[in-house]
Order: C-alpha cells, then structure tokens, then sequence
C-alpha cells in the first residue's frame, strides 16, 4: 500500500476511534451540501445524538478514501463505535423500524429523542 | 453519460438473475431514481450486504454515472 493510502486509512481510523458517531457527509451539519447528506444529518439530530461529522467535500483523498474504506460506493457514510452503519437509506429504514435507536443503546450512546 | 432505467434494470438482472426490479426516475435527469429489488438470494444477509449486491451488479457506475439511487432491497 502506497503512503498516500495507508494516512487516509490512518486518519479515518483515528476519526472512527476517537468519536462513538461519525458522520461521513458531504457539507457541514449546519450547511449539509447534498440531499441524502441533509436527510442524515436530520435523523441524527432527531435521535439528539452527539455525533462529529467530516465534509468529505474538503479533502478528496477522504471522499475517496472512505468509500474503499467501508466498500461502499456512497457518500454519507454513518459509523457507530468503528462499525459501519450504512448510507442515507439504511439509517432511514433503521431510523423507521426503530433499530438504529436500539443499536445506539445498545452500544451506550446516550440519545434524547425528540 | 447519464443512465435509463432500462441500463440499470438490465446490469442488476445480470447479476442478480432472479430480481424483480421497480424503478423511478426521480427527476428525469438519468441520475437521481430510486429502485426497489426483491430477489430470494436477499435471504439472510444484513441490509448492508444487500445494497452491496445491488451496487456491485452496476459495475462501478454507483456514485459515478449514477448519481443517486434511493434503494430499497427485500427477499420477497
């Protein structure tokens, strides 16, 4: 694996580890930049959930990077304790059945729905 | 070059042979539908590695020529 690679991996790693919830987006939680990115972001805010997000919009090596990363040819990408979640339509119908609030307990992140 | 829905019915069903596949062209762009596919080989895999199967039976166009898919996977 070149350099390149294994910083990006480095560095999403070290975001997946240091933060319960991250959301891979496209724009920031207040100025969301794509629709399905907006959508998450709303599900997340719903749930009260502390969550950090990154803009993969300001840094390329990252949008492309996290893609390979989970395999997963789509941006927003959700992760809870370094386990991949899914994109915006699996955090929807988690987010519809009720599974997503319970794999948050599940896993100790405090939630406050509103 | 944008996609129709025929290309993205045909590249899933050559993939997943048994998926009966129902598709929206959300904004008549050929880059925003939304899809729902049912196929038996959906069968005890997580949601994750259903919209994988989905999104390997397009060859790399996920994301690319095919901007968005709102995707919906069942086994029946």
């Amino acid at each position: 694996m070149n350099e390149n690679i294994l910083d990006v991996t480095e560095s999403i790693n070290n975001e997946i580890k240091t933060n319960s919830v991250v959301l891979y987006m496209k724009g920031s939680v207040a100025f969301p930049m794509c629709g399905f990115s907006a959508a998450t972001v709303q599900i997340l805010t719903s749930l009260g959930v502390k969550f950090s997000s990154v803009n993969v919009l300001d840094n390329e090596k990252i949008r492309e990077g996290i893609k390979k990363f989970s395999n997963w040819p789509t941006i927003p990408q959700l992760y809870v304790k370094e386990e991949f979640i899914g994109g915006c339509d699996i955090v929807k119908e988690m987010y519809e059945s009720g599974e997503l609030l319970e794999l948050l307990k599940s896993k100790g992140i405090e939630v406050n729905p509103s | 070059m944008a996609m129709t829905k025929d290309n993205i019915e045909e590249l899933i069903k050559q993939s997943i042979p048994d998926a009966k596949v129902t598709i929206e062209d959300l904004r008549g762009d050929g880059d925003h539908y939304s899809a729902i596919v049912v196929s038996k080989s959906f069968d005890g895999k997580s949601m994750i590695q259903q919209h994988k199967m989905v999104y390997e039976s397009l060859k790399g166009k996920m994301g690319n020529e095919l901007h968005a898919l709102e995707l919906k996977t069942k086994s029946e």
